[in-house]
């Protein structure tokens, strides 16, 4: 148990995902996750840290311990 | 079906197309795509309204994958003109945020700039409307912003480099229809960028008689998605806009309050 409370193994970072803390597992890209959240790159635009992300960096830029990540997408509205 | 659609061809030839920021539309429609019961719905109503341009919202993903909300996958951006909006942002910082949120999809540079200032009324903040139009169109947007009927803060958003104005007719959702046509007119008369009615159109009449105005266009949601049947009330206001466009360029005849016989008085049998 670390200070917090939770109990992590060393294979997985916490990030603050769409406003949710979530846990995911160490060594993912941007396009690693969208991959496995099962989200089509072309689908949604990706926020890091609040700066917006190019969609040809998504295989450059590694998610990191602390992150926050934002993604959108269009919905109906007026 | 086929003699609307030569009612309108017809119209079409007796107006110019609606241009806004290099763009140009052959319907002066524009629809929002929310509160529809179906997404099924929604595309058939638009289609049925012949706009062009759609408004969309920019939200989180629903990673719990609750609801089918992704609006790309019941509408073809090839099929129409997407106007993302900056709806629920109450601040200039939040507004310009949404905006190139927006932009990064990679389908245009246009936004509705929207900054709302009041949860009941909704209406806008137009001190931060203008100043966040200021940055966005210096950062090359085709800002097209949501302001109330307010003839300085219209001029405001021109000088701040607006593609388009967007006064309200009445509250976002209230339906109660332009309730200061002598301020949009004004509007109108003072702007050179074009000016769309957007918000508070209730039904075809009320469309009807913004377009008589001579505004250049007009914006509405709520209209369609909540009439009992969208895509009946779609085609009224496809064609409400057009009778009021025509009858503005037309120019009405003076209205007087006394009678005028429209048949000879001579003539008369004995």
């Amino acid at each position: 148990m670390s200070e917090d409370g939770v109990t992590r193994t060393s294979e997985h970072i916490r990030v603050d995902l769409n406003g949710s803390q979530r846990e995911i597992e160490e060594g993912h890209t941007v396009h690693s996750l969208l991959e496995s959240l099962e989200i089509h790159p072309g689908m949604v635009v990706v926020e890091l840290n609040r700066e917006i992300l190019e969609r040809d960096s998504y295989d450059d830029v590694a998610i990191t311990e602390g992150d926050t990540i934002e993604l959108v997408h269009f919905v109906g509205g007026g | 079906m086929a003699e609307i659609q030569v009612a309108i061809d017809s119209a079409r030839a007796l107006d110019g197309p609606l241009e806004i920021g290099g763009v140009e539309f052959t319907s002066r429609l524009i629809v929002g795509t929310g509160k529809y019961e179906t997404n099924e719905m929604m595309v058939d109503a638009i289609r049925a309204t012949g706009a062009e341009m759609v408004t969309v919202a920019v939200r989180r993903v629903d990673l719990d994958r609750t609801k089918e909300e992704a609006i790309l996958h019941h509408l073809d951006p090839d099929e129409f003109f997407l106007l993302a909006n900056t709806a629920g942002c109450y601040s200039a910082e939040d507004a310009i945020r949404y905006a190139r949120l927006a932009r990064a999809a990679g389908f245009n540079e246009f936004v509705k700039l929207e900054v709302i200032g009041d949860e009941t009324t909704l209406l806008p903040d137009v001190q931060a409307t203008i100043e966040a139009a200021k940055t966005l169109s210096q950062e090359g947007f085709k800002v097209m912003a949501y302001t109330n009927d307010d003839l300085i803060t219209a001029l405001r958003l021109e000088d701040a480099g607006c593609a388009a104005v967007m006064p309200l007719a009445s509250p976002i959702g209230s339906g109660l229809g332009v309730v200061n046509p002598y301020f949009i007119r004004e509007i109108k008369r003072r702007l050179t960028v074009p000016v769309i009615v957007d918000a508070g159109v209730g039904t075809a009449s009320d469309a009807c008689v913004t377009m008589e105005q001579g505004v250049d266009g007009v914006l509405m949601n709520t209209a369609l998605a909540a009439a009992d049947d969208p895509v009946r009330m779609a085609h009224a206001m496809r064609h409400a806009i057009i009778a009021g466009r025509l009858a503005f360029l037309a120019g009405r005849m003076p209205s007087r309050e006394i009678a005028v016989p429209s048949s000879p008085t001579t003539g008369m049998l004995d």
